[in-house]
């Protein structure tokens, strides 16, 4: 199985890349579609495992030590197949 | 006076560091980070900068897990003095060694250039040879200098002087140069034994570099 890894900036920690990318997909005419921008990084990590449970306890610590500066950033972990 | 400066994979200040205090009568080694300990007799440790790991994951993110690491902790726990400049800075705050965190700069780009900036607090170390509110001219060198930190933790900085710099114009106005709360450039833990900035001071040391303003900053430390 894998984990699927997303981490971005919490809400409320201006993402000025976000801003910038919204910025940019207004001037290019889709102003009235586009509410808000948040970019983040998708980390993807093939297990040696196949119990579910025990995958996202490992995947939650990997997030706390090191893949989410959890100052800043919030994260999710999708486990598939 | 020792001073250890530590080197990861893609350091590339601690040459500029060396010289720099070395100019100043220091004995200074340069300690790569699979050492286990750093040296006893260490009277400053510096974290130069550079980009540690390429920058992957985030600046500093890999740095702090390096096997020197440790050792730094202990150090600094026992208050030993630790200076992090630019990427030091960044592996510092990723170390939970100062508190906060750094964001891509506001604009988005890399920032390279003299910038100016006001001394804020005195009574520390390394700003010891400052006088408050005097502007001192460092080049700064960095894409991820947009300091972060919450209201409540900014409260806490203010409160215990740990704000030791903020960007300004030449008049000593305040400005956001990249996003940073409060235009913070650098700050110190509350022992005042650990010290972080984004500028570089060790770039500031010769006439022929533009600028001597690094020198007292760095001299502080020798006191």
């Amino acid at each position: 199985m894998k984990a699927i890894v997303n981490v971005g900036l919490k809400q409320g920690v201006l993402d000025d890349q976000g801003k910038a990318t919204h910025h940019a997909l207004d001037t290019l005419g889709f102003k009235e579609i586009v509410k808000d921008v948040r970019i983040g990084k998708q980390i993807i990590i093939e297990l040696n495992s196949s119990n579910e449970e025990e995958a996202r306890a490992e995947v939650t610590k990997m997030c706390e030590k090191l893949l989410a500066n959890t100052v800043i950033e919030d994260y999710n972990i999708q486990i598939v197949g | 006076m020792k001073i250890s400066v530590l080197q990861f994979p893609g350091t590339n200040c601690e040459y500029d560091t060396k010289y720099a205090f070395e100019k100043l009568g220091c004995d200074v080694e340069v300690i790569w980070h699979k050492e286990k300990k750093i040296p006893s007799d260490t009277d400053l440790l510096v974290i130069p900068g550079g980009f540690s790991y390429g920058d992957y994951l985030r600046s500093g993110a890999i740095a702090r897990f390096a096997n020197v690491m440790e050792s730094v902790q202990e150090y600094a726990a026992k208050g030993g003095k630790v200076l992090g400049i630019c990427n030091g800075f960044q592996i510092l705050l990723e170390a939970g060694l100062l508190p906060g965190a750094m964001k891509r700069n506001d604009s988005l780009h890399f920032i390279s250039k003299y910038h100016t900036l006001k001394v804020i607090n005195t009574d520390n170390t390394f700003l010891s040879l400052t006088k408050k509110d005097e502007v001192l001219n460092i080049p700064v060198a960095h894409h991820d200098g947009n300091y972060y930190i919450d209201a409540e933790g900014l409260k806490e900085l203010e409160k215990n002087n740990q704000i030791l710099l903020k960007y300004c114009d030449k008049n000593g106005n305040l400005v956001n140069m990249n996003g940073s709360v409060s235009n913070i450039a650098g700050i110190c833990n509350k022992e005042k034994n650990v010290f972080g900035l984004m500028p570089h001071p060790e770039r500031a040391i010769e006439e022929i570099l533009g600028s001597t303003d690094g020198v007292n900053m760095l001299k502080g430390f020798l006191q």
